[in-house]
């Protein structure tokens, strides 16, 4: 393990379906304590590469290095088994179920003793996890013994990304996490990718909107047609350079950061 | 002097914020339960001032054999609903299993437990089954289990062959609807339950006390107590007086609270619940859909294989109408009454037994009252009726104030 390499590194990376050409020779990477926005526009192969990170699709060509380790991702248990989290941007929440059901659904706390032969629930082992996770994340709902059906969008949101935090995941890939939110919720899931970031992992966030993109992530990654149309120093950047990566109009010879990560090698 | 005044307040508030909590959890929570123990009372009420044989001991002795097998129906059925799906082949399952044990019993002389362990099995058989043609081979549950309706039934009288009727003689078998406890079996029976749910109710406090999440008031489950204390010991008042406590209900009881437990407080109910609520979150929890989905529809077949039987022991006999008729749609009808949601997700076992109950009730008085059978079956369609257009109204006022 190289203390400097990358967290997770993609070296050429393309996918085809069929003659649509969706990655076409593609280098991604993102470093540990590192917010990398994945911007570009509809298909421009956003989705496709995060689902290729999360092993959903399997690339035609192409490397990947986790801890500058070469590895080979063959499905998302594969994936989740690297450390790589990933949250939809339809949340997969059971609305019926409490905070506490839903964080833990699908890997229970089973209770010792007698209790262990019908595998019943160690609920209050699993409610005291979940306050210490949620308190962490400075994520605050009402009770996490309400319905989740109960809480609001940015609330559903925060419970979601904590979910994919009880694995103890090295890498959180967030799929549009503010759309279809108001501003103060927006805010709320915003502060929660920084304090993500804190913790040390690395996040990759989809968005379509640049304003919130800016606001937390460290670098912006820019996908036009399946290539790579630019990767940018969140400082360092303007919206309107971004724009102009994504829609492929020009801004001099040379926009101002691209190839920013070519000089890091 | 002025800190001691400053304090005193805090807990007076602590007392009055857990008693709104309380409140509310009571009126939100619990309003299912809550709304058909009214509708309970108010059926009750209104047979009781027609004719008061109607809550005389001897009657609400009939009352709890009559409704037993349709309770243990109804407790499959529940799970399924859980699901989101419906089991429309109880009814034939029931008749059928109950058909294979008499026939093995009294045709081929086996042992009766033998026969009755036959017939149980043939139910679980049956349910998984048509559960693994829904959850392999994706037919709706609906179409499948119709197709079983209409197969079992035929199965039935395939099974009953020229005699048509059989009749049950053995004493084991006839002995599970027709034994009543004596005065002090019954009390020391209703003693053990609520000690061991008192029991278990406070150790589960104390073990949230102990690891800090006292958030859950003392009140309400001292509350709960005296409440399954006072059911219970009213209950067995009432049996007393007549023949005593019947082994059906307390094998009624004892399902229900053994998969009411199952639901609420293993790994496997809660993945019930979350292949209610949302199918697409449990597949990628990485939850075995398809292990769920079978086994669900085979605990369904087991249940109604169970409460044939129960019924085939009351009425002594197994004839070609066994599991016909009304039994599939009220065993149906009574847990939506109750509150369970046919869409999934939303209900506990307990609405098996209350519904049963309810429907149980309407069906007694209205016999009692010398209705004719017509009139049985609109006024249970109306209460039906009512029971869904409420649940229908909660739901929107859920959507209204946010929750889906």
């Amino acid at each position: 393990m190289n203390a400097n390499a990358p967290l997770l590194q993609l070296k050429g990376v393309s996918k085809r379906f069929g003659p649509v050409q969706a990655l076409n020779n593609v280098d991604f990477e993102v470093k540990a304590g590192e917010v990398v926005g994945l911007v570009g526009d509809n298909g421009a192969g956003k989705s496709t590469l995060v689902k290729t990170i999360a092993g959903i699709y399997s690339p035609d060509e192409g490397e990947f290095y986790f801890d500058g380790e070469p590895v080979h991702i063959n499905g998302p248990k594969a994936a989740v088994a690297l450390g790589i989290a990933t949250v939809y941007q339809d949340l997969a929440l059971c609305d019926n179920l409490d905070t506490v059901a839903n964080l833990f659904l699908g890997q229970e706390e089973i209770a010792g003793g007698v209790g262990t032969v019908v595998r019943q629930l160690d609920e209050v082992d699993m409610e005291h996890r979940s306050h210490e996770l949620l308190d962490q994340l400075s994520v605050t709902i009402p009770s996490v013994r309400s319905e989740v059906g109960t809480l609001s969008g940015g609330q559903r949101q925060q419970v979601a990304v904590a979910r994919s935090l009880l694995g103890e995941p090295q890498l959180v890939l967030l799929d549009e996490p503010t759309a279809a939110l108001g501003v103060s919720q927006t805010a709320q899931v915003l502060a929660l990718i920084t304090r993500l970031k804190e913790r040390g992992l690395g996040v990759v966030v989809i968005s379509h909107n640049l304003a919130d993109v800016f606001q937390v992530v460290d670098r912006i990654f820019v996908l036009r047609l399946g290539e790579r149309a630019g990767d940018f120093d969140a400082e360092q950047t303007t919206q309107e350079h971004v724009v102009g990566a994504i829609t492929g109009a020009e801004f001099g010879d040379k926009p101002a950061g691209h190839n920013r990560s070519e000089g890091d090698r | 002097m002025s800190t001691a005044e400053q304090a005193a307040p805090t807990p007076g508030t602590v007392e009055t914020s857990r008693r709104t909590v309380f409140l509310r959890r009571f009126l939100s929570g619990d309003l299912g339960f809550l709304r058909v123990i009214l509708i309970l009372f108010v059926i009750w009420a209104i047979f009781y001032s027609q004719n008061d044989r109607f809550l005389s001991a001897q009657n609400l002795t009939n009352l709890v054999l009559q409704i037993t097998a349709i309770g243990l129906i109804s407790v499959g059925v529940v799970l399924v609903l859980l699901l989101g799906e419906i089991d429309l082949s109880v009814g034939a399952v029931s008749g059928l299993c109950a058909a294979v044990m008499a026939v093995l019993n009294v045709k081929h002389g086996w042992d009766p437990y033998l026969a009755i362990a036959a017939g149980v099995a043939a139910g679980t058989l049956i349910g998984f089954l048509q559960g693994s043609v829904f959850a392999y081979i994706g037919v709706p549950a609906f179409v499948v289990t119709l197709a079983g309706l209409l197969a079992w039934q035929g199965a039935l009288l395939y099974v009953l062959g020229d005699t048509g009727t059989i009749n049950i003689t053995n004493s084991k078998i006839v002995g599970l609807a027709n034994t009543f406890y004596s005065e002090t079996t019954s009390w020391i029976i209703g003693a053990v339950a609520v000690a061991v749910y008192a029991g278990v109710s406070l150790w589960g406090y104390r073990r949230r006390v102990a690891a800090g999440l006292a958030d859950q008031a003392f009140g309400p489950i001292v509350f709960r107590i005296a409440l399954v204390a006072a059911v219970t010991i009213i209950a067995i008042g009432i049996f007393t007086q007549d023949r005593g406590l019947p082994l059906a209900g307390l094998i009624l009881v004892a399902f229900v609270a053994g998969f009411q437990y199952l639901i609420s407080r293993t790994r496997y109910g809660r993945h019930i619940f979350a292949l209610g609520g949302n199918i697409e979150a449990a597949r990628r929890a990485g939850i075995n859909i398809a292990t769920i989905r079978v086994s669900v529809f085979a605990l369904a077949g087991t249940m109604a294989a169970i409460g044939g039987i129960m019924g085939a022991s009351r009425l002594l006999a197994v004839n070609q109408s066994s599991g016909g008729s009304d039994l599939l749609l009220l065993a149906i009808a009574g847990p939506v009454v109750a509150g369970t949601s046919l869409f999934g997700g939303r209900g506990t076992v307990w609405s098996a037994l209350l519904g049963a109950l309810v429907i149980g009730s309407i069906s007694n008085g209205m016999d009692l009252l010398n209705y004719d059978s017509s009139v049985k079956f609109m006024v249970t369609g109306g209460v039906l009726l009512i029971a869904v257009i409420i649940d229908a109204i909660a739901r929107r006022q859920r959507q209204a104030e946010g929750r889906v």
